[in-house]
């Protein structure tokens, strides 16, 4: 699971090099974004850009991260692609998250919580 | 009403075994996508079809063979709505004999800790399948839905 980071004053951006976060991968995603995220303070920011394919357990392993950051932190979205966004969609999961157009829009948008 | 095609849509029945486990699931529907009749939908169809087969074969391998080794069969058939898909293994049987509800316990003003990561995988295939059935029949589960074209 490639996972590229930025680090900027109360913000990370972790910008996942996969073009998919799956039952395969869910577990190793989880783990590495705890992982980076412990060492950084503020708001983190996961661009998903290149990926092109998640399923529940890719959806449940995002949902996690978003708990572990709770209640100081919080873990917005960009990027989302054709059917990621559809996933986030039917399972509602898109009024739960800030979801940004783009990575660059979300870096310049004000921290949302 | 959209024109009859102009093929003959049984040469395009696709049907493929593989075992259920996450990393044979991947490459299974890499092989699916790559062959008729997937490369026939619409790029939006294909990422609906790819969704809801990886939900329904994880489920196999998680539940019906809770982690275990097994196979599955998937055919896939495409009919003037979609396509037909029929899913088959040799797993326990579903609790209460039939698919799970899927239904959703979140909203906008759920808190954080209380959101669960789980529980999507049944919700999004019965809002992206037509005439879902289950039947367990000679120690098999036969799991059958359409895709149906929405373009």
């Amino acid at each position: 699971m490639q996972l590229q980071t930025q680090t900027r004053p109360r913000l990370l951006s972790v910008l996942v090099m996969e073009d998919r976060i799956d039952a395969a991968s869910a577990i190793q995603f989880k783990e590495r974004m705890r992982d980076l995220t412990q060492t950084a303070d503020g708001r983190v920011v996961l661009d998903l850009a290149r990926v092109m394919f998640l399923d529940s357990s890719g959806l449940g392993a995002i949902v996690a991260v978003k708990k572990l950051l709770a209640p100081d932190r919080v873990l917005e979205l960009s990027g989302l692609t054709p059917t990621v966004e559809k996933v986030f969609r039917l399972t509602r999961m898109d009024t739960i998250f800030t979801i940004h157009p783009s990575h660059e829009v979300a870096v310049s948008h004000a921290a949302s919580a | 009403m959209r024109p009859a095609p102009d093929l003959d849509l049984s040469v395009q029945t696709l049907h493929l075994v593989l075992a259920a486990d996450p990393d044979s699931v991947r490459d299974g529907l890499a092989r699916i996508l790559a062959l008729p009749p997937l490369t026939g939908l619409s790029d939006d169809d294909r990422g609906t079809a790819e969704v809801v087969l990886a939900e329904v074969l994880n489920n196999i391998g998680e539940h019906a063979y809770a982690g275990g080794a097994g196979t599955v069969e998937v055919t896939l058939v495409p009919v003037m709505a979609g396509l037909d898909c029929l899913v088959v293994d040799q797993g326990v049987t579903m609790p209460g004999n039939q698919p799970p509800t899927g239904r959703l316990t979140v909203g906008p003003e759920t808190p954080v800790p209380d959101l669960l990561e789980g529980g999507f995988g049944w919700h999004l295939i019965r809002v992206l399948t037509q005439d879902l059935a289950y039947a367990r029949i000679d120690g098999c589960n036969r799991l059958s839905f359409t895709l149906p074209n929405t373009d």
